[in-house]
């Protein structure tokens, strides 16, 4: 409970979110019921809120996962080319797209740990081949389409639902992910490994953590988490050979804007995935208000600035974080020493 | 003390001059084997005077950001901004001269002051408000994409004919912007082997801590990094917007400069952490890439499959770097 109340108070991203609601609400009040707002703001977020929950967890090992967008064109185009808009073989596929994200991020952790690459680069590289890959397998053009057994997660909805009228079915996925990683990420052994291994690599080695084993897991966590991610968009936004173009770094800009700290150490589940509702929330200020549709990244590179800078400056001026990253090492060592 | 002292009058002289010259030598073989056998391959066309022009072309542009990233890399930082400042000089210059001869020598120096001020923006970011390096020009280029693309539309402006020459002309095959390329080059290693910048430089990239204990000023060692990495973009900028006689909003990238600028100081041996490396290396790995892509031309390869090379090379560069490293270490 600590954690999270200390999480709350290191991110100033739910106020941000609030503000951001606000203006949304003020501009055009019909947002204001639940259900549109979880229709209009909440359904369009719902992937990259789980990409940036997946990306987090390798930031705070450390590490960069910018593979994930590559990834999630992959799946929404493999998909489409696959089933060719017929539901036979949908389990074939289900099961082929978690195998690439599982090896995608097998082969990052692998080309990072072992390999010693630097991840940034390894997971550049992956995106490269991932791209090159799947439009030679589609021949350069988005070949197929999806069916609707497969699209309704993304753009599906109950209706009728009490209170609050509509439910789209992304939320319904969305926050069992949710609560699944952050219970991984703040309530396991593996999880307090996470931030051990981030805090001090060789503090977290020499008290019996396998840091390699651990950025690996990272990596499949948010290879897993794309491949969801890229259902939901699949079905969402269609098939599209830009399905998931600049989606990492929108991940990486909403974990640092809920606190995750590029380095290692810090960030939560819950932050990254309010930072993400907040950026689709800033991008539906800009419509509603109807700027320019390109200033979106004018405004998630500034809202990206002015989070990097003030979670520095709190890394400066409190001797507090630091004292908070040794605690959370020796967590992670008390795991340890549990499971012995 | 005197043992950082001692650490640091490592980096600052024969350490790093050694270290330049032992990192040079995999991509030079590369280089060589590349040509020889694209020569044997692809036959007398691939050196013909035109198709060494074209080679030197594709180089030019993201050689002038390759040298950029060099110094920013071997100072321990990263630019991820370079695609849109190349945009950003390019639509600047041709907004500026709109195709008048006369407004020609404005319109270069205002697309390289806006470049010179992005470049201290993303070095004050790094040092002074200490957003990670990676962060701040990633922001920075989103904020540069979102201006660039609300305000213009995709073509823009006119760069006077007499302009064009810089791109086109020049002694023999060889144009006036691949010579200003070649004496930016020769500058650059000249600066980072024997002034006092460049020893800096190669100090903060080895620890900004130990360097800035040693006296050095870490902080405007690495602005001024940043600021040259971006001038340099800027003037890729111009010289792209010279070539296609506007400006274009998704000129830088469309190149993917920030990419393969790493990739080629990557390959050509420079540490991605800082403080080991040089620029030779990064000149003779920008070849090597051009030198790539013209033969994928040549062989009319499907541009995905150039994709997975490329990404596929970037990786083997790296670990064979890594690996070299630890080899190195144990010896």
């Amino acid at each position: 409970m600590n954690r999270v109340r200390s999480a709350i108070a290191g991110a100033p991203i739910y106020t941000i979110l609030v503000a951001s609601i606000v203006l949304i609400i003020v501009a055009d009040p019909s947002f204001a019921s639940p259900g549109s707002f979880l229709v209009f703001v909440v359904q369009p977020a719902a992937a990259a809120m789980i990409l940036a929950a997946g990306e987090v967890v390798v930031l705070i090992t450390g590490e960069f996962d910018v593979s994930i967008g590559s990834l999630v064109t992959v799946v929404v185009l493999a998909a489409a080319a696959l089933l060719r808009g017929e539901s036979s073989g949908l389990w074939w596929v289900l099961v082929l797209l978690a195998g690439i994200g599982l090896t995608v991020g097998l082969t990052n952790g692998i080309l990072s740990t072992v390999l010693g690459v630097p991840s940034f680069i390894a997971t550049l590289g992956m995106q490269l081949v991932l791209a090159g890959g799947i439009f030679l397998f589609t021949g350069g053009a988005p070949a197929g389409s999806l069916p609707s057994t497969f699209s309704f997660l993304g753009d599906g909805s109950f209706f009728g639902v009490p209170v609050l009228g509509t439910l789209p079915y992304a939320v319904i996925v969305l926050v069992p992910i949710g609560a699944l990683l952050i219970w991984i990420l703040h309530h396991t052994d593996f999880g307090h490994q996470v931030f051990a291994v981030g805090s001090n690599p060789r503090a977290a080695a020499l008290s019996g953590v396998s840091v390699t084993r651990v950025k690996i897991g990272a990596f499949l966590v948010s290879g897993v988490c794309a491949v969801v991610g890229g259902i939901l968009i699949g079905g969402f936004g269609g098939v599209s050979p830009t399905a998931g173009q600049g989606l990492e770094f929108q991940a990486i800009a909403a974990a640092v804007l809920g606190g995750a700290v590029l380095g290692g150490g810090k960030g939560s589940v819950l932050g990254a995935m309010a930072g993400a509702l907040t950026l689709e929330c800033l991008f539906t200020v800009i419509t509603v208000y109807g700027l320019p549709d390109p200033l979106r990244y004018a405004v998630q590179g500034a809202a990206l600035m002015a989070a990097a800078a003030y979670s520095a400056r709190r890394l400066q001026l409190g001797g507090f974080s630091s004292h908070r990253r040794v605690s959370s090492a020796e967590k992670g060592v008390v795991g340890i020493e549990q499971e012995g | 003390m005197s043992a950082i002292l001692a650490l640091n009058g490592k980096r600052f002289g024969s350490w790093a001059r050694t270290a330049s010259q032992q990192t040079v030598t995999p991509i030079t073989v590369l280089f060589v084997l590349l040509f020889v056998s694209a020569w044997f391959i692809i036959g007398p066309v691939f050196v013909s005077s035109s198709n060494l022009g074209n080679i030197l072309v594709r180089a030019v542009a993201l050689g002038f950001v390759a040298i950029g990233q060099t110094f920013v890399i071997l100072g321990g930082s990263f630019d991820l901004s370079v695609p849109w400042v190349v945009s950003l000089s390019a639509v600047t210059a041709a907004v500026v001269m709109q195709g008048r001869t006369a407004w020609l020598v404005p319109g270069i120096l205002a697309a390289l002051t806006v470049s010179a001020l992005v470049g201290l923006a993303n070095g004050l970011l790094v040092t002074k408000l200490r957003v990670n390096a990676f962060i701040a020009t990633l922001a920075m280029s989103l904020v540069l994409e979102g201006l660039l693309s609300s305000s213009f539309s995709q073509a823009v402006g006119a760069v006077p004919v007499g302009m064009q020459a810089f791109a086109y002309q020049g002694i023999g095959p060889v144009p006036w912007a691949a010579w200003l390329f070649f004496a930016t080059a020769v500058g650059a290693w000249w600066i980072l082997r024997s002034s006092r910048f460049g020893a800096h430089l190669y100090a903060v990239g080895g620890s900004r801590a130990i360097a800035r204990q040693a006296g050095v000023r870490s902080d405007r060692v690495l602005v001024a990094a940043h600021i040259m990495c971006s001038v340099l973009s800027g003037v890729a900028g111009v010289f792209l917007a010279s070539r296609l006689g506007a400006g274009s909003t998704t000129i830088g990238p469309d190149g993917v400069y920030d990419l393969y600028s790493i990739a080629a100081v990557v390959l050509g041996g420079t540490a991605l952490l800082g403080g080991e490396g040089g620029v030779v290396g990064s000149v003779i790995a920008v070849f090597v890439l051009a030198t790539l892509d013209n033969i994928f031309t040549q062989l009319s390869i499907d541009p995905y499959v150039i994709e997975v090379v490329r990404g596929s090379i970037m990786i083997v560069a790296v670990v064979a770097y890594g690996l070299r490293l630890r080899k190195r270490a144990q010896a």
